[in-house]
């Protein structure tokens, strides 16, 4: 079957995820030069231990009744000061890295949250909530995971390598030429592997976040799969994900674990070739006996973290495929900015004018072709027509989810695009046919649009929504903790929730797509009394199928095929005999 | 642990194979210092190039053999891991697609998935992991020990008292990276669920300008997050450095005690020196295992949470006739003196099992039948058990007490799939998946493609679907978002028609329709499924009204049965609805 259609954009160049992560720990540089610093003092007091050691069994080298059992005990309490505080600074460093990589990660999940707050609500029509939280989940996880146990490795080991190539070079030049010759060859291999592994490591991450927005999918809508028998068709396309997924692990995992073996190979070899050529010079009498066996000590301390690197190196990369999803998320258009000197729409009047409207949420497929019309403050308008129409469209517009393509929308005179977005939308009340709650207590959720709503006003707006006895049944009333998907409240009652919600959002604008669609008629009847009383003077946009709803309103839309085909009031309308009439009239049949 | 090592006793051999192949390369990556050694030790000396080159050559063997070993052992653990992750998955998904309504809400959606991926993840990674590290260390370690041992096995005990240190250190490590790891998963559930709902609920959080509120939310499961990640981090960091320790001080206790036994003459100080090189390998070995150890941790945390999901009992299960109720009727559906409450009876009062309401009754001695091709009705205020009469027919969930029967049977007694098939439902919020319009609407059953284009017309779709240039394989957006609400509804009845279902459940499934095309949907499904039994709930008194019988529903009691004339006449509240919907006509 064909995936959902991928539209996030193109990650951008590679490499520059190398650097984007690396200015993550830009702020810490300080942090991570001090963990350098601590690093090499516990690289050098982990070396004292041994040669300290060593001289203290120098010391008892003297033979039977004839040890100098003060040298010794000195030499041994020095030695336990050296591996208490070489084992003390470890932790240290290992803590502090920690909050580094930890810190790092903190960040990134909040730019990824701060960024969806951001982007265009069309945005989450095409990408699958899964694959948006897998690189939360899992790509972040596995960048700090590298961050934490790789970085200190890399840095520990920098500095023995490095140490140790000092000494190399200061016993033998010549023999140096040994280590120095595998090494471009290791820094070719690592690049051919980058390039190998790269990309399969992106799959990886690909195909995990696609089998997360599959199962997100699938789970959400486990009644209806249930109720349809359609599980064995559902774990069939499931096991599909899953191989996929559990291949695309295999192959990047198949090449990045072969790096690790292979550079210590190499090291392995230049280890056999010091030898041969070390004794060769030493039978040409260039170096001494003793001089090989030094040399060879320490190009043992410096291919040993070296081999450390090297297994390593496969998950520096698949954390590098891991970030570019990160920022692949990060660098997703936003909203359009507010224009400079945006007005900020306060206390607004509430007249609307929508003139020469044209949009389509393709810029091929044009849904509204020419739409005009007007309400005035404080009236009553319904919008009404067959599904698919465009009414809810004209609501996206209002609220500025979406910009038209031509045209212009004014509240209060001025064209919405000249307000900041915050202020305009704070000037609308909505309710949505897809009713939205979240795990919470009762209170938390319908104080939701206003801060430091009191427990009265939240009852007052419960009353008036007509869910207060509901909610004094449930046994901790208003702080009763409602699940994420709202559990096993009814959708009707969801609904009522929501216009409680809205009925404490004290705005001069307020719109209703279809809010009472699932509430009897008994309680439509008195929520919307009640909100006539709390709407007497904002403008109300009111879509609504149950023609009952809208016998009121002050002008009735009638839409169809993204244009106003009459409008008027009921009476009117019905008078008119028209397209309004035939559906108002089809209800008896 | 159990619970991983169960999907891996299925590829033992493998990765006794891959182990074998580790060790090999483990013995052979030792041997290269010794020969490295025995050129600077005894062929330089003795100035025969021919002997230097041989071992030269040796060397370059044995580092080209342990390549190709350590190569193959890594893949092999991969390919392990990938067939034990795979299967493990797979068992869990499918036992969550199969969780009962009940069970999914106990561990919340947002903690099945993460447990669906991120501790997968970690038990992946233990599993590929564990079966290359347990072999090096082990052997460093024994290995150092047997060599120590059989050099001056009284040093040697000096190392035996640091054993219980070592001992200590790892029962902590697990005891507590357990719950510790388990506190980051949790923390990651949260992090997971809010994303989710601002996901779902982006407009209205955009609508009412709650950005900022939702960021401050967000940062704080965020910070939850990092604190217990970074806890357990820390925790599980202490025990590498602390061990280096413990053994380097038993290293110093050993040369005191060696210069003791020197001073003696019980021992030689070549001894203490060569005990320096093979404690070094001790160390590694301990510090290999500790890595294991960490790693298992973690791995045991998710696979406890992996394990509480994949092992929840199927339910519900079919019950054998005898056990069964019986009814003389044989009508489509037969509901006799049912009630019911969400709150499970076996669960002590306090539980939340959802919203937590008290043991109120959903639905209170309700009864009534359904004949074959007859249809009904039920309309009543919100919250009043409608959807519930669903719920119990199609055993999502089981009566508290009374029987439902579908054709005669009690509903206990089918197999699951075998009840539902007869079903063609549209509830409440019903989903469309991110699929072609026909395989939402086929949804894995063999629907001809006729059956289908009729569905299609009888749920009045034609026109809309008709306008895509691809028909009927035009894709639906996730949660069909690319459609409008009316022609969701279309889609979701098409679904339900599709497969010529015995008995078709409308629950509030058309209230996104206009009132001509409920109409006409109506008009279709009387003509074109006389011999379908019909249950349409809805608020609209039109959509019920002209079907056989019709159940008005309070607070899950039964105020009024019959014919739309009848209760006109003995149900006030009927009478109010029609007044108010129907007003002046």
């Amino acid at each position: 079957m064909p995936g959902p259609p991928k539209v996030m954009k193109k990650p951008k160049d590679s490499r520059k995820a190398l650097r984007r992560v690396l200015s993550y720990m830009g702020p810490f540089r300080f942090v991570i030069l001090l963990v350098l610093v601590l690093s090499f003092c516990s690289n050098l007091l982990a070396l004292q231990g041994p040669r300290l050691a060593g001289s203290a069994i120098n010391e008892a080298a003297a033979g039977a009744g004839l040890v100098n059992f003060d040298a010794v005990f000195y030499y041994a309490r020095r030695m336990l000061l050296c591996y208490a505080a070489s084992s003390l600074i470890n932790i240290c460093i290992n803590v502090t890295m920690m909050y580094v990589s930890k810190g790092i990660a903190k960040r990134m999940r909040a730019d990824v949250f701060s960024k969806l707050m951001k982007i265009p609500v069309g945005f989450y029509h095409r990408n699958a909530a899964g694959d948006i939280i897998s690189r939360v989940s899992y790509d972040i996880d596995v960048v700090s995971t590298c961050l934490a146990t790789d970085v200190v490795a890399i840095l520990t080991c920098t500095v023995s390598v490095v140490g140790s190539l000092i000494m190399m070079v200061r016993i033998s030049p010549l023999m140096s030429l040994m280590v120095l010759v595998t090494i471009p060859v290791s820094v070719i291999f690592t690049i051919r592997m980058r390039k190998k592994t790269q990309p399969k490591y992106s799959r990886r991450s690909k195909c995990y976040g696609a089998m997360n927005g599959f199962v997100e999918e699938m789970l959400s809508g486990q009644k209806t799969i249930q109720a349809y028998a359609y599980e064995h068709k559902v774990e069939e396309r499931f096991d599909e994900v899953n191989s996929t997924a559990a291949d695309a692990y295999y192959e990047a995992d198949y090449w990045g674990i072969s790096i690790g073996p292979t550079m210590g190979c190499i090291n392995n070899i230049s280890l056999g070739l010091i030898g041969v050529f070390g004794a060769v010079l030493y039978m040409n009498g260039i170096v001494g006996l003793g001089q090989i066996s030094s040399f060879i000590l320490y190009s043992r301390k410096f291919s040993g973290p070296i081999n450390e690197i090297s297994n390593i190196f496969n998950e520096i990369f698949s954390a590098l495929a891991a970030s570019e999803r990160v920022f692949e998320l990060l660098d997703q258009d936003e909203e359009p900015a507010d224009r400079p000197q945006a007005l900020v729409l306060e206390n607004a009047r509430g007249d609307v004018e929508l003139e020469h409207v044209v949009f389509g949420y393709l810029p091929e497929k044009i849904v509204i072709h020419d739409l005009s019309m007007k309400a005035d403050s404080g009236k009553l308008i319904a919008i009404v027509g067959p599904t698919g129409a465009g009414k809810t469209t004209i609501i996206s517009l209002l609220m500025r989810f979406y910009d038209p393509i031509s045209g212009s929308i004014r509240v209060d005179g001025n064209d919405i695009r000249d307000y900041t977005r915050g202020s305009l939308r704070g000037a609308f009340a909505m309710v949505l046919q897809d009713t939205w709650v979240f795990r919470g207590t009762i209170f938390e959720n319908i104080a939701y649009g206003k801060e430091n709503a009191t427990m009265d006003e939240v009852v007052a707006a419960a009353k008036a929504a007509h869910i207060h006895p509901y909610i004094m049944r449930l046994p901790e009333g208003y702080n009763t903790v409602i699940s994420e998907d709202g559990g096993n409240i009814s959708k009707g009652q969801k609904q009522l929730l929501t216009i409680a919600r809205a009925m404490l959002y004290d705005t001069s604008m307020l719109i209703l797509d279809e809010a009472t669609s699932n509430v009897d008629t008994g309680t439509e009847m008195q929520i919307q009394k009640a909100m006539r009383a709390l709407m007497s003077d904002r403008t109300c946009f009111v879509i609504a199928h149950r023609l009952s709803t809208i016998r009121n309103a002050d002008n009735i839309l009638v839409i169809d095929g993204g244009d106003v085909v009459e409008q008027g009031t009921h009476e009117s309308l019905m008078a008119a005999r028209g397209f309004y009439y035939r559906l108002y009239s089809s209800q008896f049949e | 642990m159990q619970f991983i090592f169960r999907y891996m006793r299925k590829y033992r051999r493998m990765i006794a194979f891959g182990v074998f192949i580790k060790f090999l390369a483990t013995l052979s990556e030792l041997l290269i210092p010794y020969v490295l050694e025995y050129i600077i030790d005894y062929a330089a000396p003795s100035k025969n190039l021919s002997i230097v080159l041989l071992s030269g050559t040796a060397m370059l063997l044995l580092a080209l053999t342990v390549r190709f070993l350590n190569v193959k052992a890594n893949r092999n653990a991969v390919k392990v891991a990938k067939l034990c992750i795979y299967e493990v998955r797979r068992d869990l998904f499918h036992t969550s697609i199969n969780l009962s309504g009940r069970q999914t809400d106990g561990f919340g959606l947002p903690s099945i998935t993460s447990r669906m991926t991120s501790d997968t993840y970690n038990v992946q990674g233990f599993i590929q992991s564990s079966q290359t590290l347990v072999v090096r260390a082990p052997i460093l370690l024994f290995g150092g020990i047997v060599v120590t041992m059989t050099m001056d096995t009284g040093l040697a005990g000096v190392l035996c008292i640091m054993a219980p240190v070592m001992i200590a250190i790892i029962v902590f490590v697990s005891r507590r990276g357990v719950p510790l790891y388990d506190k980051v998963q949790q923390g990651m559930d949260s992090i997971v669920r809010i994303m989710r709902e601002n996901i779902t609920g982006i407009k209205v959080v955009k609508a009412l300008s709650k950005e900022d509120y939702e960021r401050r939310r967000y940062s704080e499961a965020n910070e939850t997050l990092a604190r217990r990640d970074r806890k357990a981090g820390i925790v599980m960091a202490l025990p590498g450095p602390i061990m280096s320790l413990a053994l380097n001080l038993g290293l110093t206790v050993v040369v005191v005690v060696g210069a003791y036994r020197v001073n003696a003459g019980r021992t030689l100080p070549g001894v203490i020196l060569a005990f320096l090189t093979y404690f070094n390998m001790i160390l590694m070995g301990v510090l290999g295992l500790n890595r294991v150890f960490m790693m298992a941790s973690k791995a045991n945390a998710s696979a406890k949470r992996i394990q509480a999901v994949s092992d929840s009992p199927a339910e519900p299960v079919a019950v054998s006739e005898e056990d069964a109720a019986a009814t003389g009727s044989s009508d489509a559906v037969v509901f006799d003196n049912v009630s019911f409450s969400y709150v499970d009876p076996s669960e002590p009062e306090d539980s939340s099992g959802f919203a937590g309401e008290k043991r109120r009754m959903s639905l209170d001695s309700v009864s009534f039948s359904i004949p074959r091709g007859g249809s009904l009705g039920i309309i009543g205020p919100t919250g009043s058990g409608k959807t519930t009469m669903i719920n119990l027919m199609m055993r999502f969930y089981d009566a508290t007490s009374g029987h439902v029967f579908i054709d005669g049977k009690d509903v206990r007694t089918y197999q699951l799939d075998d009840l539902r098939r007869k079903f063609g439902v549209v509830f409440q919020n019903d989903v469309i998946f991110a699929d072609t319009i026909s395989e939402n609407i086929s949804f894995g059953r063999d629907v001809s493609g006729e059956r289908m284009q009729q569905a299609v017309s009888d749920a009045m779709a034609t026109d809309f679907i008709g306008d895509y240039d691809d028909g009927l394989e035009h894709m639906a957006e996730i949660h069909g978002s690319n459609f409008s609400g009316g022609q969701k509804q279309r889609i979701l009845i098409s679904r339900a028609l599709a497969a010529r279902p015995e008995i078709l459940v409308l629950d509030d499934s058309s209230s996104a329709l206009d009132y001509r095309t409920d109409a006409s949907l109506r008009k279709a499904v009387n003509t074109n499924y006389a011999g379908t039994t019909t249950i349409i709930i809805a608020q609209r008194i039109s959509s019920i009204m002209n079907l056989d019988r019709i159940i008005v529903l309070d607070e899950g009691h039964v105020i009024g049965y019959g014919s739309h004339d009848e209760l006109l006449q003995t149900c006030p509240q009927y009478r109010e609805i029609r007044d108010i919907q129907m007003g002046d006509c």
